[in-house]
């Protein structure tokens, strides 16, 4: 799409949001000639489905991934394929995972899948495997090379030898602030995986990176952290426009290092409030992002979401689809050399957070 | 011409300078660019009642919002000129006022816009425009006057916007509060309501959640929260055709059509809700929180009028939003409905104290307009 098409895009985009509204009748306007090489996908992430007993799963959960099908469904055009971020289960049961890809199959159109914690450390991956196949892969798409890593491993010691059962495993990694956690990171061998797939792949194609945990470092406390965040994104450092989609943080986060933009997605399941007000330790969350209004409790979806992604021009722009709240759209800036919020950036458009609880 | 209380007592608040509001209500909103007089509001009343602005020359405001009916049909849907159907429930013009938008959906910002779409509506007014609207009131000496001692406009200067402005100047006259709720609550009268309308109160603010969409504030009480939900209603008449009707709707959209009559004309299309005006995914089959005061006389229930008692109401919400609780859940609905598990009391005092949301003027105020029909 030519920069004329795109502007259009943002343009008309941006005046709709400042109504309340979400561009999706005009994306396929701003499509203009080449269509062919231009694309959306949805992004849905973060659904934790959780199991009672027998065939009885929290209610809630259930009902944030269905909405989120149905919604996406509506999609016009039709998105080329649905991207999963991750945290289908809540922890990691068989049950769970098919619960989840049961809601999932009402999605008309390819689902590619993360793994997140949530369905790994209870049998480490070995279900969400058979059921999704490997959990790190790459793939073309019109002319944009994605990877998806699985950004969520530890340290052996920890996985293999520290807990007497996968329940006891699962329920410690499930916890905040814990001080028996541990980080998360890619690891070597997927590094070298990485490097490997990424050595193949010409400097000037797009490179999108789909991971469960921030491939960036803003809070460890709660895991929005992958330890080797670092030699990532060296790995990434040569190409000339990169974007790493991430799930697990339940919120709007967007930021750029060097080369590479990030984005997270929404949950479909809860929101979490921002680290920093709830700072134990130094946290990093982006300067670029703006902080959503806080959730009104009484609304069960406000504050979560899921996301169409326009890729146009080979940098992400995210258009965040949120059910009880107002819609949003972080876009690339060509002039800002970095994702912007368009109608939030400013301080004075903001809606500032409630202060009392 | 029908002559109500809420009217008078609004009227005698003008000449201090300030709109008098009932218990329970805050002050009128009146826009800046559309103040009120006591001769606005009086040629707003007539041209409410007005029929001849309709293609079969017997349908007007009234037809739809009766005075004598609470301001509704009582009707499922309405009916329009040569008795033809659309597919949504009269709301009440009873404290329309304080609405934030008009129309189930929201469609029109004010009072202002909502007035001018249902004469040119193919099932309603059946119109093709606004100009035999124009054309009679200029025709009429009656008229003719008022828009010149109102507005200041000669015949010729009259316009929609002059004949919406001076309905909804009438429409902002009629407010009513003042229930035994609003007695209880705000005016200190504790026997104003019973022991069950009491507990019905509890249920309302408690497990019920009611009190969430349907707002009771410190000083006043709305009843709404002026938003768009998804509760469930109407959903079987387009489930699983759900993207098909958005996809052909937006198609039309683009293509020039016209939301309110698609709306109105289509029922399929009806129950898209706030997409329909918005294009916003969210907002599939949401429709505006109707206020809760006076809802006894309001009946049937909900954008299509499928409810037909309170009780019908409540047992929806019981279940989930479904009207039986074996029934499919909209992929769609709103967070915040989900059964309720209500005993068989609980509901029956539900419904009593919805029933002590009724404005006693309001009874006084159909009688009087009934005698005065004649």
């Amino acid at each position: 799409m030519s920069n004329y098409n795109r502007r259009r895009f943002l343009k008309a985009g941006g005046a709709l949001l400042a109504a309340g509204t979400l561009p999706i009748s005009l994306v396929e306007l701003a499509f203009g000639k080449d269509r062919k090489q231009n694309f959306t996908f949805a992004y849905v992430s973060d659904s934790h489905i959780t199991h009672v007993r027998g065939k009885q799963f929290v209610r809630n959960w259930d009902r944030g991934l269905i909405r989120a099908v149905a919604e996406t469904n509506l999609l016009d055009p039709k998105p080329d394929f649905i991207f999963y971020g991750g945290d289908i289960a809540q922890l990691g049961k068989p049950e769970e995972i098919d619960h989840g890809l049961e809601i999932l199959s009402g999605l008309h159109g390819d689902v590619h899948y993360v793994m997140g914690e949530h369905d790994y450390y209870l049998d480490l991956g070995e279900h969400w495997r058979k059921r999704l196949g490997p959990d790190h892969y790459s793939f073309n798409h019109k002319g944009v090379h994605f990877v998806v890593l699985n950004s969520i491993l530890t340290f052996d010691d920890w996985m293999y030898d520290k807990w007497s059962s996968g329940e006891e495993r699962m329920g410690q990694m499930a916890r905040l602030d814990n001080p028996q956690g541990s980080p998360f990171m890619v690891g070597e061998q997927q590094r070298a995986w990485l490097k490997k797939d990424l050595d193949a792949v010409s400097k000037d194609t797009p490179v999108v990176v789909f991971s469960h945990s921030p491939l960036q470092k803003i809070y460890q406390g709660w895991n929005f952290w992958t330890d080797d965040a670092e030699q990532v994104q060296a790995l990434l450092k040569p190409f000339d426009k990169v974007t790493v989609l991430y799930g697990h943080v339940h919120q709007i986060q967007y930021n750029q290092i060097d080369n590479i933009s990030f984005h997270a997605a929404m949950a479909t399941a809860w929101p979490w409030p921002y680290p920093s007000s709830y700072r134990q330790q130094a946290a990093h969350v982006p300067k670029l992002t703006v902080d959503m209004n806080r959730a009104d409790p009484f609304f069960e979806r406000d504050a979560t979401g899921w996301q169409f992604i326009n890729l146009d021009t080979g940098n992400v722009d995210v258009s965040y689809v949120l059910p009880d709240n107002s819609n949003r759209v972080v876009a690339w800036s060509d002039a800002a050399g970095h994702p912007v919020d368009t109608r939030y950036q400013a301080e004075a458009d903001r809606i500032p957070p409630q202060t009392h609880y | 011409m029908i002559r109500k209380l809420s009217l008078v007592c609004v009227l005698a608040g003008f000449t201090t300078g300030a709109i008098a509001a009932p218990l329970g209500l805050p002050p009128v909103p009146i826009p800046a660019d559309n103040p009120q007089s006591a001769e606005k509001i009086s040629l707003g009343d007539r041209l409410f009642n007005d029929t001849r602005f309709s293609a079969d020359g017997k349908v007007s405001c009234a037809t739809c919002h009766d005075p004598d009916k609470a301001f509704t049909d009582n009707l499922q849907v309405s009916k329009g000129f040569r008795g033809q159907t659309g597919t949504r429930n009269a709301p009440t013009v009873i404290n329309s006022a304080y609405m934030k938008t008009t129309f189930w959906d929201g469609r029109e910002p004010d009072l202002e816009g909502q007035s001018k779409q249902p004469p040119i509506n193919p099932v309603e007014g059946g119109l093709p425009d606004h100009a035999p609207i124009l054309a009679v009131i200029r025709k009429d000496p009656g008229y003719v006057q008022s828009f010149q001692a109102v507005f200041s406009v000669p015949a010729s200067g009259i316009t929609m916007d002059h004949v919406a402005k001076a309905i909804a100047s009438f429409e902002r006259t009629i407010v009513a509060g003042d229930s035994p709720f609003d007695r209880y609550y705000y005016g200190g009268d504790t026997t104003a309501l019973s022991e069950a309308e009491l507990r019905g109160l509890q249920v309302f603010v408690g497990q019920g959640r009611c009190v969430s969409c349907h707002r009771i504030e410190q000083t006043q009480a709305l009843f709404t929260d002026n938003r768009f939900h998804n509760i469930g209603v109407g959903f079987g008449k387009i489930r699983g055709k759900e993207q098909e009707t958005a996809a052909q709707f937006l198609q039309s959209k683009r293509e020039g059509a016209n939301v309110d009559i698609a709306v109105l004309t289509r029922e399929n299309v009806s129950e898209l809700g706030r997409f329909a005006v918005t294009d916003n995914v969210t907002e599939v089959g949401a429709f505006k929180t109707p206020t809760l005061r006076n809802i006894d006389k309001t009946a049937p229930y909900m954008h299509d009028g499928s409810l037909g008692t309170l009780e019908d109401v409540v047992d929806f919400y019981n279940n989930g939003g479904r009207v039986k609780d074996s029934d499919p859940v909209s992929g769609f609905l709103s967070g915040g409905i989900r059964p309720l598990d209500l005993t068989a009391e609980q509901k029956s005092d539900l419904v009593a104290f919805m029933q002590a949301l009724t404005s006693p003027g309001l009874d006084q105020l159909a009688r009087t307009g009934e005698s005065n029909h004649e």
